[in-house]
């Protein structure tokens, strides 16, 4: 058997497999209604792609971008070029990324009987003491070993440890990334054999779409694309709205700075985002669906296409659905670099062939949405979440995480934190827990300073509050938001006034301009944080020095005007980052308002440069160097710096030998 | 002007003259030269009977949608958050040096174009590039320019 879908030409006597027996037959007994030589086969080839049973080894390479971006294909090629030198029989299978992304090329080898062996930081040069060792010797290559799943395997590797007990894995709970860097997203009988399509199979033949929005409802599912609302009450609204014809949108235009769950999602498991809408669809009554999916991911919309052209073959998409009666066509569309497009009006309008630009709302797109029909526009991390609801039970999913947000969150964690890459946990989980259980806290001995959740909408939160259980309403209170997920550690080396200044600049950018709070106030926000930031020749002009204090006194009123009055949550929460700044790190707006001087050091225009007399040897190579020529002194004695002349290029610093100078 | 004739009718024989095409159709058109011309929004507009206007008008709200006469490489730079403190700048140096011109400029042999990009999804190995469709990660200044020779 090459895949499943030969089940549907088998042609044994008197036996024929309808497209509704499809999905159970895989997963259930098919001794049970498969004649015994199909039966047979049926178990071989289940078995082949679950490595349960092998006759030769599998080598296992993770091969997402991300494993790519770091050389994953050289170590295929490597492999490959070994084996057929060697002579060595051994599967070859590339999978997406498990998220261990600081531990890339990741290479799993499967020996016959033996548990899977996870290695990590492969390079091609390993490849040949890796097949020498684990392939032929059986014996792991200790220095790289990641860990092991085990299955109850004949054999074992030692002491070696499990996967799940390595620190990085071990408070992660991983129900939607399962799949994630254990199948071949590319290989739909892969993602079949791990329940795949058993929520569809199962909502198609026992549930009616009543059913299915009572148990998300039950299930507490609230929208994971940022402002986390209740999933079953969208779909319930859209199901009662009247309509000839109604639409389904996965918004994958993931746009926020700091955030790559969805990409990572449509990457490793694309076809869990599509059972997941199918589902929805059914539910609500669309006929038609869009996954809008943003340019800069062009390997997400490659493997989208092949996911959708393998489930329609297989008769999970396109007309009656399994036998159903039920069907759903499901298109892409690919955006072309516009952040606001996330939002979810002007994805719309941006699919319809308009400008993407957001309109107020109501009326909410589940009563009119895509060319004034009933639409239902969902992220796709919550469209991920929905085939394991059908699956294990509401109940069972509402058991996980606290009171008002249920299941898991995927975050992705970047920025200046030792293990980053995409962490899943419950919700409930502190942020604590994941930036220094889960990440490995501060590289280099640094300190922990802030960290930005929920990227340019969310907020910086200080150590202070990072013991609280992460949920939607938690993070609101600390002036935060659960946003789309991104989670951007930073250390001392940050300044928070320039950070503030960053995500202004980036929100005036990004403004559509449609509605003027958003347009002019963003752009005036920006101007006072640059104020702050920047130096003038002379520093005393009373007029540069009022309308810099005039701006700080203003900026909270400014900012409450436009979260109060912009037209969509672009604009509302464009404030935030400073909002959130200057609640938790006053004082470093204080000391560039009145003191004139950046703690961290970052803010070029406000730095001291000094001069360490100890140390210079008074070469005169900085004095030769300074273009200002603010650098004086005598051959073989120490040098000073003129302040009032110093432009703050920073060539000294670099042109120095003796590291005399330094930044205050 | 017979080339762009063509690839306007093409994009637009393959989409429909659906208004919701219009995206489609303007990708499609740009990634043929990697710009459009201001003849070829007219063209589309004629051919889908919209207003010039209108064509122009959308094509210029997306960033990806060039407007002015693009390398044959596109190199788009990360310049958010994550790249950002992990040194981008140094990057973007490195590349305007090894390639003679400035951020948002393309080279006089129309080899390359240097953009910024927002958040490509690769926060986590900062910084961050695509050329073209290719994602380049953990770039050091060298690393970055060692990238280019792949398109030289
Ligand atoms: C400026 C802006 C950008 C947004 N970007 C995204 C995005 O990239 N992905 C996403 O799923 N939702 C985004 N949203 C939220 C959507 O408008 C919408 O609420 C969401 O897609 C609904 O899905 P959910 O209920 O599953 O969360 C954005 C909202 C705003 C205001
Ligand atoms: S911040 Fe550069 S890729 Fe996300």
């Amino acid at each position: 058997m090459k895949e499943f879908l030969e089940l549907y030409q088998s042609k044994e006597q008197g036996f024929t497999i309808t497209p509704d027996m499809f999905v159970d037959i895989i997963h259930e007994s098919p001794e049970v209604t498969l004649p015994p030589k199909t039966a047979q086969e049926l178990r071989e080839y289940t078995s082949q792609l679950t490595f349960e049973k092998l006759d030769k080894p599998a080598i296992i390479i993770g091969m997402g971008t991300c494993g790519l971006a770091n050389g994953a294909q050289s170590v295929y090629d490597a492999f490959q070029e070994a084996l057929k030198k060697g002579n060595i029989e051994a599967m070859l299978i590339p999978t997406g990324c498990v998220g261990y992304c600081a531990e890339e090329v990741i290479v799993d080898i499967k020996l016959p009987d033996y548990p899977r062996i996870s290695y990590s930081k492969v390079t091609p040069k390993d490849v040949p003491t890796l097949i020498e060792k684990t392939l032929i010797n059986h014996e792991p290559l200790r220095e790289k070993v990641l860990g092991i799943y085990s299955q109850g395997e004949k054999n074992s590797w030692g002491d070696l440890p499990e996967i799940s007990t390595i620190p990085f894995f071990k408070i992660q709970k991983k129900i939607v990334l399962e799949n994630c860097g254990v199948i071949d997203p590319e290989n739909i009988d892969q993602y079949l054999i791990k329940r795949g399509y058993e929520g569809l199979q199962r909502v198609l033949k026992t549930m009616t779409p009543e059913d299915i929005i009572a148990s998300v409802i039950e299930a507490g599912l609230r929208g994971r694309g940022g402002g986390g609302f209740p999933t079953g009450q969208k779909w319930k609204f859209a199901r009662q709205s009247s309509g000839d014809k109604k639409y389904l949108i996965c918004n994958a235009d993931e746009g926020d700075p700091g955030a790559f769950m969805d990409r990572a999602l449509l990457e490793g498991d694309p076809h869990r985002v599509v059972e997941g809408m199918i589902i929805a669809a059914y539910a609500i009554g669309a006929t038609e669906g869009f996954i809008y999916c943003r340019a800069e991911y062009p390997l997400a919309i490659k493997r989208l296409k092949k996911t959708l052209a393998d489930a329609e073959r297989y008769g999970f998409l396109g007309d009656n659905i399994l036998n159903s009666g039920f069907s759903f066509k499901l298109k892409i569309k690919e955006g072309a670099g516009a952040f606001v497009c996330g939002e979810e009006t002007a994805l719309i309008h941006s699919i319809e062939g308009k400008r993407g630009m957001p309109r107020p709302r109501p009326p909410y797109p589940t009563t009119e949405g895509l060319w004034g029909k009933p639409t239902v526009i969902n992220n796709v991390e919550t469209f991920a979440n929905i085939p394991v609801i059908i699956r294990n039970g509401a109940t069972w999913y509402a058991s996980i995480g606290t009171e008002t947000s249920k299941g898991t969150k995927i975050f992705a964690l970047s920025g200046k934190v030792k293990n980053v890459g995409l962490v899943e946990v419950p919700m409930g989980t502190t942020l604590r827990q994941i930036i220094f259980d889960v990440g490995g806290g501060i590289p280099e001995g640094r300190q922990f300073k802030a960290v930005q959740i929920g990227g340019p909408s969310g907020g910086a939160l200080p150590e202070s509050v990072i013991d609280t259980p992460i949920d939607y309403e938690n993070l609101k209170e600390i002036g935060a938001m659960m946003g789309s997920g991104g989670l951007v550690v930073m250390d001392e080396t940050t300044c928070m006034v320039d950070l503030a200044k960053f995500f202004m600049t980036f929100i005036m950018s990004e403004s559509c301009g449609k509605c003027i709070p958003c347009r002019e106030g963003t752009k005036r926000l920006y101007e006072t944080l640059e104020r702050l930031t920047q130096s003038y020749k002379n520093e005393n002009d009373p007029e540069e020095a009022l309308l810099r204090f005039q701006g700080m006194v203003y900026i909270e009123r400014l900012a409450n005007v436009i979260t109060t009055t912009s037209l969509c949550g672009l604009g509302q929460t464009a404030a935030n980052p400073i909002l959130s700044t200057l609640r938790y790190f006053r004082d470093e707006y204080e000391a560039h308002l009145y003191e004139r001087r950046c703690p961290a050091g970052v803010c070029k225009e406000l730095l001291t440069y000094k001069i360490n007399t100890d140390k210079c040897t008074g070469c005169t190579l900085c004095a030769i160097k300074c273009p200002a020529e603010a650098i004086v002194g005598e051959r073989k004695k120490a040098h000073y710096i003129l302040s009032d002349k110093c432009t703050r290029c920073g060539q000294c610093m670099m042109t120095c030998n003796f590291d005399a100078i330094y930044v205050e | 002007m017979q080339s762009s004739e063509n690839i306007v009718r093409k994009a637009v024989k393959k989409y429909g003259k659906g208004r919701e095409n219009l995206l489609p159709i303007l990708q499609m058109v740009r990634k043929e030269n990697n710009y459009l011309s201001e003849d070829q929004l007219r063209e589309i507009a004629t051919e889908m009977d919209l207003s010039a206007a209108d064509v122009y008008g959308v094509a210029t709200f997306y960033s990806f949608m060039d407007m002015q006469p693009k390398g044959k490489n596109i190199i788009r730079i990360c310049k958010t958050i994550t790249c950002f403190m992990k040194g981008k700048d140094s990057i973007v140096t490195a590349l305007e040096d090894a390639l003679g011109i400035k951020m948002g400029e393309t080279t006089p042999d129309r080899k390359f174009s240097l953009l910024e990009a927002n958040c490509i999804g690769w926060c986590h190995k900062g910084p961050a590039m695509l050329i073209n469709d290719k994602v380049y990660v953990e770039l050091t200044p060298e690393k970055a320019i060692q990238a280019l020779e792949e398109y030289r």
